[in-house]
């Protein structure tokens, strides 16, 4: 019963909400809240990815794409059309969602590096266009986001948004659980084994691979909206390139098809830096090591290998 | 018209370094299976230690030769201590490693270096020949047959010889190249040797036109990627093609549509042709074995 259950994709969200309840009893300062802050909107994203290419199997190197139109709605809404920054929230994330259904039709039919490129040059358009119509966006300076305000209640600051942010994310991976746990989610495996195999079981694989990439675009969306009115800033960088490496770097360094693998790699990444600030040339080079040594140490993620050495995994 | 002549000059040295990218690509990836994101960073390795082996002193062919060796050498060892110890890992590991490799050696560059952008002079003079109304630099002429002479010369390498054989067997069929004697790891080994130095020339080739600096390889890369599977991943000929394609909507988006959606336009071009042809202009599908 207790092994059946640390197994279950539950015991991850019931252990990540008390972390993150506990956690800001012993954070000596505002700062490490910040970090952590960071940290809960990151994984976020993660673990909506994780759902498309962990368990659908599918890669996209343009998720940067949808954390941009998610981050650029709470910006742009605000600013130019006078929604309210909360409506704008859900209609980004909204938004994202339709897009994602939109393109997901035609890219998902490709495989392997053509989905890849495919994802790619769909991220780097969201990004070219926010950089581009400055009318809108700012241009490549950015524009600033203004604050939500709820019942009169200014919602700004790290202590603010550790708390928004964590309790999203528990939500966000009790869904994930819940997808992983129900039909679809075995669809979804099925998928990952092989598709023609999926197929001839009578899978509608097209829908499944779409379901997965619409819902991890909206989870991208929804953590960019988080992060831009954290930092009450949104600049292109938010859908570049790099972002979209960034959020498949912490899918796999912290182990796909592991929620808890993402929320560990996100970890990982927003720490590494504020760790290396006093190198801070040498940054860029300890990433890339990192990158390297653990993909070759532990291909398989950090999570899975870590919970293979305990012994918790049925092999 | 002239302008037309002018905007395809432009596009076809673009092009035509996007297609020694991509050919880096495909070498690499035909051998090992690995898609190499690091091959922009050997473009960049050409165009940076050329710069500042000159700046110390050297003549400039001496200069382009240091960095030619440079990059080779970076090359093998990316390949014996970052791809051949994760043997066997999935294709998005890979991937990671890869990246993690082309922004390990931006920083290293970034560092032994500088972060400014530099230039070299152009290797035969800077004044333009005017060809049907159009400016044609003579640095233009020199990419386009270097590029060509590059292209010619792998097509001899892979086609005329007996370790260029190897390499071709190796990319049918790993095993059955193993079975017939063919040291396999020495072949991935030399085409990353190979991809880095054609991406190496590509730079030496390109710095007096465009510039160079220690991020100037990402983007080089993707471009680079995207033209390879715009060809057809694995096929050199498809990549020569994609990448030439690729610079010239690029360049005929620029004069015609609008110069700071020149990307997106080709980015469009090659997602439209994915969803008609899946794998590319020349590639072909494969069937799954499930």
């Amino acid at each position: 019963m207790m092994r059946r259950f640390v197994q279950s994709p539950y015991a991850v969200v019931l252990a990540l909400a008390i972390v993150i309840a506990i956690l800001p009893l012993v954070l000596p300062s505002t700062f490490y809240l910040r970090v952590a802050a960071l940290i809960w909107i990151f994984a976020l994203a993660v673990v909506g990815l994780n759902l498309l290419i962990g368990f659908a199997g599918q890669v996209s190197l343009g998720h940067a794409g949808f954390f941009g139109i998610g981050a650029y709605a709470v910006a742009i809404g605000p600013t130019h059309l006078g929604i309210p920054p909360g409506l704008a929230l859900i209609l980004g994330a909204i938004a994202a969602g339709v897009v994602a259904f939109l393109v997901g039709r035609p890219i998902l039919r490709l495989r392997g590096h053509y989905l890849a490129v495919a994802t790619l040059g769909m991220g780097l358009l969201f990004a070219m266009v926010f950089a581009n119509e400055s009318a809108w966006t700012g241009g490549p300076d950015g524009m600033p986001v203004p604050r939500p305000v709820l019942f009169g209640w200014r919602m700004s600051g790290p202590w603010t948004w550790y708390w928004i942010a964590g309790v999203t994310l528990v939500i966000g991976a009790w869904i994930a659980a819940n997808v992983i746990a129900s039909p679809t989610g075995r669809a979804l495996r099925a998928i990952h084994d092989s598709e023609t195999a999926a197929q001839v079981l009578g899978i509608d694989v097209a829908r499944y691979k779409l379901i997965a990439f619409v819902l991890s675009a909206v989870y991208a969306a929804i953590a960019g909206a988080y992060l831009a009115m954290f930092d009450g800033l949104v600049t292109p960088e938010a859908s570049g390139f790099l972002r979209s490496i960034e959020f498949v770097t912490m899918a796999v360094l912290g182990g796909l098809g592991s929620t808890l693998g993402g929320i560990v790699g996100a970890a990982l990444l927003v720490l590494l830096p504020q760790l290396l600030t006093v190198f801070h040339d040498y940054e860029h080079i300890a990433l890339g090591l990192v990158m390297i040594v653990v993909m070759i140490f532990v291909p398989a993620g950090i999570v899975p290998s870590l919970a293979n050495l305990l012994g918790w995994r049925k092999s | 018209m002239p302008e037309f002549l002018q905007f395809a000059f432009s596009g076809l040295t673009v092009g035509a370094i996007y297609a020694l990218v991509a050919l880096g690509f495909t070498l690499i990836y035909n051998a090992s299976g690995v898609i190499n994101f690091a091959q922009g960073e050997f473009v960049m390795l050409g165009g940076m230690v050329t710069v500042f082996a000159h700046a110390a002193g050297l003549p400039l062919p001496l200069a382009a030769l240091t960095a030619l060796v440079s990059a080779v050498v970076i090359g093998l060892v990316l390949y014996r201590f970052a791809i051949e110890p994760a043997r066997g890992a999935s294709a998005v590991s890979l991937i990671i490693i890869t990246i993690g490799a082309s922004i390990l050696l931006r920083g290293a560059t970034s560092i032994v270096f500088d972060k400014n952008f530099h230039t070299l002079p152009p290797y035969a003079g800077s004044a333009p020949w005017i060809v049907g109304g159009a400016a044609l630099l003579p640095q233009s002429l020199i990419v386009l047959g270097g590029a060509a002479a590059i292209v010619v010369a792998l097509w001899y390498f892979l086609t005329r010889t007996l370790t260029g054989k190897a390499v071709l067997a190796t990319a049918a069929n790993r095993l059955a190249a193993r079975l017939v004697g063919i040291n396999t790891n020495a072949v991935v080994g030399l085409s990353f040797a190979v991809s880095a130095a054609i991406g190496a020339l590509g730079g030496i080739l390109m710095t007096p036109i465009t510039f160079t600096s220690y991020d100037s390889g990402t983007l080089l890369a993707l471009k680079g990627f995207a033209a390879a599977m715009l060809g057809g991943m694995g096929n050199p000929i498809g990549a020569v093609v994609g990448g030439l394609v690729v610079g010239l909507l690029e360049a005929f988006s620029a004069g015609y549509i609008s110069s700071s959606y020149k990307d997106a336009v080709a980015f469009l071009v090659i997602l439209g042709v994915l969803f008609l042809m899946p794998h590319g202009l020349f590639g072909r599908g494969g069937v799954e074995r499930v």
